[in-house]
């Protein structure tokens, strides 16, 4: 019995764990089928949007940025051009600690604090996942070591970048600009202009100079790779690319050589000199001293030398040639003789008595010519030679305002040239319309008298000063002043001339000019106000010696610079053709408290003038290769 | 002569059905390996010696009688027990958490060994009061139950923690856990929830809510989880082809060797080969239960369910993660991850399978 019983209980105790053993497989086959459900959901109902995120999960388009368009001068030396070098890079959002990885990486290679303030400003600015340079040019050697512990340095990468570079240095640094990095103001504008994604995988963009009114010839098109990438973003292989088309090449009009030495000859000078080719409009030098190297800002300034350029009493960064504008002072009496004649309100031989003032009717006082006791008996041609004041302020006060800015604004003052660089002042070409805008008082005749000589409200940029110059020495046709003489296509090579454009004719007659021309002759002559730095030359000069007052002079008072602060001197002007029977270049040049244009002004204009029609070298010019061979073109 | 009639003693202690099965699950392994790991025949070599030695463990467990097996139960267990206590007190910390011990010039992670110690501890008590199996018998089984997942949970390692309640609830469920203490523990467990909750770590409860919706955190705790269901996702119905996966290959999916490995069969082989791979399961399993069911005495019985089941629970968990039903915990699947630990402590256990199918008639004897 007691057998029995046992084999019994277990028999139900086998019954019972057999049941508990088939409720276990229920549960298996239920679980299961839980996950088949959640298969057939994912891979079959849901295939479609998966294998799409799979897909777009691999494959990420790469943009890969043109080179970007070389700068020549017309002569074919380089003014701005690429080279490949190594960089040390970094991606911050792969960096846990930055600053580890920095000080890790300063074992390896040089880190200066200079490069670690500098990662540290273009981060501030960058936009996110974007991989920045921490230092650039490593030697061979830095590379390799970089390299060998590039496993224990996760988001530090060495790539081979093209870099901007400026052979020329502080030379043409005003005209040719620089590139620095793409901000948040350049992003809004490429945004708007829809050049957005073109700039994709390009870190630089034009700012100032050439470099930026051409940026849309220089970028080229960006191309894009698509390939397959794994989760950290590493490309495994190209699945297909859109190869990128480089910028197209810029043929300046500028002679570098031209240029390096009216830079040479300024010296210590603040100024500008701007050379036009009359017949074409071409720039062919462009100078505001002092220049900056445009080197320093193509990966971002620092701040030292932003600093020592941005509070420099000199103002390097300013532009003057495009943005100084300047009283015009006797560089007008020219342009002023030509209305006279325009309008018969002179002819050349009318002649009028100086005695060293002019008054206006009712009115006791005295503009006072330069010369204190006159130039006696004056008619057109020595008003111009000997700059007589009194002749202009009659003159301008026969004219009247309205007729004088009419005639004067078809050279070009008070209004834009339209050269190819973004940011020219148009000066002010004063007017009772001008007038009336910018003050309340009306016009006054004594500030006519005083226009005249190109003084008071008058203004213009030393570039407007050549382009009108040019308008002398080609008929009176003005034109477009231009930096560009051609674009080279990057892909085919082809050269793209671009033609000079007419701005208008002045409305002047060849006999007119000749008056003028010959007058502006007898200015470099002796008894001329230029005429010391005029001597020897072997071509006839045409010129107007100027000065600018910078502040006023009491009646009673004299100008004596001896006495005067440095910065409150006259500016010196000088703007000239030659040869003057054939006119192939003219010049504007100014000095900012230069005093008399004749002597420190013109001898600038006749260094230009000597190397550009003689190829002759100033005595004290150092040797330099106009050939360009000394730039490192690599 | 004598090696044949020895190598014949020990060939007669497999059970081939099962082994069988088990190669096919291994040639499917070696296959997916060779992929995962992106074609690496070294990688491969491993994974073939970790078979190789596991196969040699679960021959030598399958010829040791089960009465051994039964004496082997409290040494092993307590000795895990007295490994975890100095996990907690000596261990070296991996990701946060504190799981090996060093012994000597290697280390182990003592959880292992309980995941084989827990079941064969609650089989051998149960074995031992079977005739005079009391309400209070599951109190002190549920105690010895507890110690070990207390110490494995606290490490932290929640997924060790579970599977190896679940080897010992299996025990207790085989060995006629009451129904309405079963319910009663439902109800408690699920009332003790948000306790629960307050009590585990911010990365465990993100792994929970991640699975709610894994976008909440798509490049952190959700990304796993994103990335597998993606690569399941991408294969479809017939998969993409061996070697084909992209997922994997170009390691969007993170641990894809090992934890992940089934978002990359997923990914190659689709939803055929998944049917495939739980069927080959599901039939392990029921060779598993059919051992279970004809097993000779109680602890036989106890320990080949026990077995089985939580074979199946690590395949279930290991399947319900990676496709994103169940939330991330650290749990391989069954013979197809790389790691000899796991792989060694499965097959150990179908060597205890094997062996007490074996044996019956030497105990019956």
């Amino acid at each position: 019995m007691r057998e029995q019983a046992e084999i019994k209980h277990y028999h139900t105790e086998a019954h019972d764990f057999r049941r508990r053993i088939m409720i276990a497989a229920g549960f298996v086959v239920v679980l299961f089928l839980t996950l088949l459900a959640r298969f057939f959901y994912v891979q079959v109902l849901e295939h479609d949007r998966y294998f799409a995120l799979a897909e777009s999960n691999r494959i990420s388009i790469v943009p890969t940025p043109p080179n970007r368009g070389i700068i020549f001068d017309r002569n074919g030396v380089v003014m701005a051009h690429n080279y490949s070098a190594y960089t040390l890079e970094l991606t911050p959002s792969k960096i846990k600690n930055l600053n580890d990885t920095i000080d890790a990486l300063a074992q390896l290679v040089e880190i200066t604090p200079a490069n670690r303030k500098h990662f540290a400003k273009i981060m501030a600015e960058s936009r996110n996942f974007e991989t920045l340079p921490l230092r650039t040019r490593l030697t061979d050697e830095e590379v390799a070591r970089v390299a060998a512990n590039r496993y224990r340095l996760p988001g530090v990468e060495v790539k081979a970048r093209l870099f901007r570079q400026y052979p020329q240095n502080a030379s043409a640094s005003h005209l040719i600009g620089y590139i620095g990095r793409i901000n948040d103001a350049d992003l809004v504008k490429l945004q708007n202009d829809g050049r957005y994604d073109n700039y994709r995988g390009t870190d630089h963009i034009g700012k100032v100079g050439v470099e930026q009114s051409f940026e849309n010839v220089l970028h080229g098109t960006t191309g894009a790779e698509q390939v397959e990438t794994d989760a950290g973003g590493h490309a495994v292989r190209t699945l297909s690319h859109t190869n990128p088309i480089s910028g197209d090449n810029l043929v300046l009009t500028i002679d570098s050589k031209l240029q390096s030495i009216v830079e040479h000859a300024f010296g210590n000078y603040r100024g500008a000199l701007v050379a036009l080719d009359p017949k074409t409009g071409g720039v062919l030098a462009f100078v505001s001293n002092p220049g900056f190297d445009p080197n320093l800002f193509v990966d971002g300034i620092d701040s030292t030398n932003w600093n020592a350029l941005n509070t420099s009493a000199d103002r390097p960064l300013l532009n003057r040639a495009l943005r100084g504008a300047y009283p015009e002072g006797s560089t007008i009496k020219p342009f002023m003789a030509l209305a006279g004649l325009h309008y018969d309100v002179r002819t050349p031989n009318d002649t009028i008595a100086d005695p060293g003032y002019f008054m206006l009717p009712n009115s006791s006082h005295r503009y006072r010519d330069w010369k204190p006791n006159g130039h006696g008996s004056v008619n057109m041609h020595l008003s111009i030679v000997q700059s007589c004041d009194t002749y202009y302020y009659r003159l301008a006060n026969d004219l009247g305002i309205d007729r004088m800015h009419d005639f004067l604004s078809q050279f070009g003052f008070g209004k834009k040239t339209g050269i190819d660089m973004d940011g020219e002042l148009a000066g002010v070409l004063p007017s009772r319309a001008w007038k009336a805008k910018h003050s309340k008082q009306p016009w006054y005749p004594g500030e006519t008298v005083i226009a005249g000589i190109g003084q008071g409200y008058n203004l213009a940029t030393p570039l407007q000063l050549a382009v009108a110059t040019a308008a002398l020495a080609n008929g009176g046709l003005v034109l477009k002043p231009q930096l560009v003489e051609a674009i080279i296509d990057s892909g085919t090579g082809q050269r793209r001339t671009i033609a000079p454009q007419i701005v208008t004719q002045a409305s002047i007659t060849p006999a007119q000019l000749k008056v003028i021309t010959d007058a502006m002759i007898d200015v470099t002559r002796p008894s001329g106000t230029a005429s010391v730095a005029s001597a020897g030359a072997p071509y006839l000069i045409a010129a107007k010696t100027g000065t600018a007052q910078v502040v006023g002079i009491r009646q009673n008072e004299k100008y004596n610079a001896g006495k005067m602060l440095a910065t409150h001197r006259d500016h010196a002007l000088f703007i000239a053709f030659a040869p003057a029977d054939a006119p192939k270049i003219a010049i504007a040049v100014l000095i900012e408290n230069g005093g008399h244009g004749g002597t420190v002004a013109a001898p600038i204009a006749r260094a230009a003038m000597d190397y550009y029609l003689l190829k002759k070298l100033p005595k004290d010019m150092p040797a330099i290769n106009p050939t360009g061979d000394n730039v490192n073109a690599d | 002569m004598r090696i044949k009639a020895w190598l014949t003693k020990i060939a007669s202690h497999l059970d081939y059905p099962l082994l069988l099965l088990l190669f096919a699950l291994m040639l499917l392994s070696l296959f997916l390996q060779y992929s995962a790991a992106g074609e690496d025949t070294g990688k491969l070599m491993a994974h073939a010696i970790n078979m190789l030695v596991a196969i040699g463990i679960m021959v030598i467990v399958a010829n040791i009688p089960p009465q051994y097996l039964i004496a082997s139960a409290v040494p092993l267990y307590t000795l895990g027990v007295i490994l975890l206590i100095g996990v907690a007190l000596f261990g070296d910390v991996v990701n946060g958490s504190r799981r090996w011990l060093h012994v000597g010039v290697t280390r182990i992670q003592p959880s292992e060994i309980m995941k084989i110690a827990m079941p064969l501890m609650l089989a051998w008590y149960f074995h031992y009061h079977e005739a005079t199996l009391k309400l209070k018998d599951y109190g002190i089984a549920a105690l010895l139950l507890a110690i070990p997942v207390v110490l494995v949970a606290k490490q932290p390692d929640l997924g060790t923690a579970l599977l190896i309640s679940a080897s010992g609830f299996y025990v207790l469920f085989f060995a006629g856990l009451p129904w309405r203490i079963m319910l009663g523990m439902g109800v408690l467990a699920g009332a003790s929830m948000p306790v629960l909750w307050h009590f585990l770590h911010d990365y465990q409860r993100k792994r929970v809510l991640t699975l709610l919706d894994p976008m909440t955190d798509p490049l952190g705790a959700g990304y796993h989880i994103i990335q597998s269901t993606i690569a399941i996702g991408s294969g479809g119905a017939f998969g993409k082809g061996w070697l084909n996966g992209t997922q994997s290959h170009l390691d969007f999916l993170p641990e894809h060797t090992t934890d992940f490995v089934f978002a990359v069969f997923g990914e190659e082989f689709g939803l055929l080969g998944n049917i495939l791979l739980l069927l080959l399961y599901f039939a392990i399993i029921a060779r598993g239960l059919s051992i279970a069911t004809n097993a000779p005495n109680l602890f036989a019985r106890l320990m080949a369910g026990s077995i089985t089941m939580a074979f199946f629970t690590y395949a279930f968990v290991n399947m319900g993660m990676v496709s994103g039903i169940l939330p991330v915990v650290g749990v391989p699947l069954p013979m197809m991850s790389y790691g000899g630990t796991a792989m060694v402590i499965v097959m150990l256990g179908f060597g205890i399978l094997m062996s007490v199918k074996t044996h019956r008639k030497l105990i019956k004897s």
